[in-house]
């Protein structure tokens, strides 16, 4: 007996809001570095101390960072830019506010394609996207008595990324983050380590019947360090408000804290009674004015994104969608194999190298491409050695191809020719090798006459042996039938 | 707007300062009377005028990312009341129930 689960018939109602630390080498408004895992305390200078007298000055390259991802997230980027002051008092915010900004984000109104399966995408809105700094480090169990606070962190920049409530379960969540992680990641502004918290998560999450009208009341879940942990606490959190609701209960607005081990979310206790954040203008930056010429350039030294990546890679150039989202997982490889098309048209051979020898081998050693010694022209080069027909795949990916890794001023040619991996196919000298083989054993011929065409194969073999593997199977399999079906 | 004790009380909880109570009445006092200054204004009309905020029409004053020394590590300690050999020391405010 299967009846329908009573949670099949609700539907959860998702949005996130993803705090990316920018790859920036100074903070958003001070000139300190921003830098992870330096000694406690020590990047820290008068400005992130919020000292009396200081002034804050906004980083440039925020800017530009803020417009990358605008671009690649199909936003609106405004023209006129305000701070705004979020007041709140908190240890590992010295200033007592911070500085981002309220009515007028840099980005609004784009959105994030996501993969649903092999053939299906979801289109995320992205309602919103703003500069903000990030606070310091507090510690609350280390020390006995003590929180324990350190400021290097206080002042680094940071992009939030706000969704609409577009996302339906723990899997399109899951789904949106790692695109968004390989985003900021193809954009250079953020390397998207969630372990270490340069990519944050939290999440707005509320359940309702399958087609009410209503967003039921929303609660929200802080404090999931990777985004496994994200899946794990949004589907632990959908439970507990479908069992509540059903029970009779109701779900009260309130923030919850995910608890790794036991993968249940628990209740933070408010820190104010109200959050009274009391949002100004900030005085002490001016204005910044994005004029579209700015636009434009920033748009000019943008990387080629993902979804632009697979769509040339599925369309104009015949790859499979496997092949493509392999292909573009990770930013250095996807530019490794541009790298390669640049010299070849055999795309399809390309895809196979990248995907096959080159990846092997990176995961064999655990290397980097960046550490490949060669680059995309050499490997084009072992590639028309192969499709030439004067090395087979095996002889170029089991021979050459490591000592290319070991010499990359050797050339793929150079290292056939000098190690005689050039494989016959010269009609004349392989048909001598063939004319011998067939002579040698008769009654297979005779055999192979009487119908065991499956001989064929054990002839090859004795030409592949005599030639020392040398010999190109295609030319030797039309040789050897020829000589074979004569008579 | 009126001030009255709750108002008083809200806002020290969010400036966390504390006072006597025999204060308050003061407090309500002034800053009611302060309110009743700057009340003056609401007899402009300002519709349609966009609120001024700076006190200049310059625009994009920005810094190129480049990094400066920070204070030495001594120097960021030197004036918080409590502290170790590395970090600040607070009041502990988030306890897990």
């Amino acid at each position: 007996m299967s009846t329908t689960s009573i949670y099949d018939t609700y539907e959860a109602v998702i949005g996130l809001e993803v705090h990316t630390q920018l790859l920036t080498k100074t903070k958003a408004y001070s000139n300190d570095e921003a830098a992870y895992g330096a000694m406690p305390n020590t990047l820290v200078s008068p400005v992130t101390l919020g000292l009396p007298g200081t002034l804050p000055l906004a980083n440039k390259t925020v800017i530009e960072f803020a417009i990358r991802l605008g671009l690649a997230t199909h936003c609106t980027i405004r023209e006129r830019n305000e701070y705004a002051r979020k007041n709140y008092f908190y240890a590992d915010l010295p200033k007592g506010y911070q500085i981002t900004q309220d009515k007028t984000p840099i980005c609004t109104n784009g959105y994030i394609d996501i993969k649903l399966s092999e053939t299906e995408t979801k289109r995320i809105g992205i309602h919103r996207i703003h500069m903000e700094e990030d606070a310091g480090k507090s510690m609350h169990d280390v020390d006995l008595t003590d929180t324990l606070v350190d400021l290097n962190r206080a002042g680094v920049p940071l992009l939030e990324i706000v969704t609409e409530p577009d996302l339906r379960s723990a899997d399109e969540a899951y789904k949106y983050l790692t695109e968004v992680r390989r985003l900021v990641r193809y954009l250079d502004i953020c390397d998207g380590n969630m372990e270490e918290g340069s990519l944050r998560c939290d999440a707005n999450i509320s359940v309702r019947k399958k087609g009410a009208p209503q967003f039921g009341r929303k609660v929200e879940v802080k404090n999931m360090n990777s985004i496994s942990n994200v899946k794990r606490a949004i589907e632990h959190e959908i439970i507990r408000q479908i069992d509540i609701l059903e029970a009779g209960g109701s779900i009260d607005t309130e923030t919850r804290s995910f608890d790794a081990p036991s993968g249940t979310t628990f209740s933070l206790r408010s820190k104010e009674a109200a959050n009274d954040y009391r949002y100004f203008p900030e005085p002490d930056l001016l204005p910044v004015i994005v004029t579209e010429k700015e636009i434009a350039r920033v748009k000019s030294t943008l990387p080629p994104l993902p979804d632009e990546l697979v769509k040339k890679y599925t369309q104009e150039l015949q790859l499979s969608i496997y092949d493509a989202s392999v292909l573009t997982d990770a930013k250095e490889i996807a530019l490794y194999f541009e790298d390669v098309l640049k010299h070849t048209s055999n795309a399809k051979a390309a895809a196979n190298w990248v995907m096959g020898p080159v990846k092997s081998w990176l995961n064999e050693n655990a290397m980097h491409i960046s550490q490949l010694s060669f680059g995309g022209k050499r490997l084009a080069e072992l590639i028309a050695l192969v499709d030439s027909g004067k090395v087979s795949f095996s002889v170029a990916s089991q021979k050459i191809f490591p000592q290319m890794v070991q010499h990359p001023e050797w050339t793929a040619n150079e290292i056939a020719e000098r190690d005689n991996l050039i494989q016959e196919s010269n009609n004349d000298t392989l048909l001598v090798v063939v004319k011998e083989v067939v002579a040698k054993y008769p009654e297979k011929v005779a055999e192979y006459r009487g119908g065991k065409v499956g001989l064929l194969g054990m002839f090859m073999g004795e030409v592949m042996k005599a030639s020392k593997g040398k010999a190109d199977p295609k030319v030797t399999t039309e040789l050897l039938k020829k000589e074979l079906e004569q008579n | 707007m009126k001030i009255d004790s709750k108002t008083v009380q809200d806002v020290a909880h969010l400036a966390r300062l504390e006072f006597e109570a025999e204060g308050e009445q003061k407090i309500i006092n002034d800053m009611n009377r302060m309110l009743g200054f700057v009340e003056k204004l609401n007899e402009l009309n300002t519709d349609g005028i966009e609120p001024l905020i700076y006190m200049t029409e310059e625009t994009n004053h920005l810094r190129e990312d480049v990094v400066h020394p920070p204070l030495s590590h001594k120097e960021v300690l030197q004036n918080a009341p409590k502290h170790d050999s590395d970090y600040f020391k607070v009041p502990k405010v988030v306890e897990k129930k």
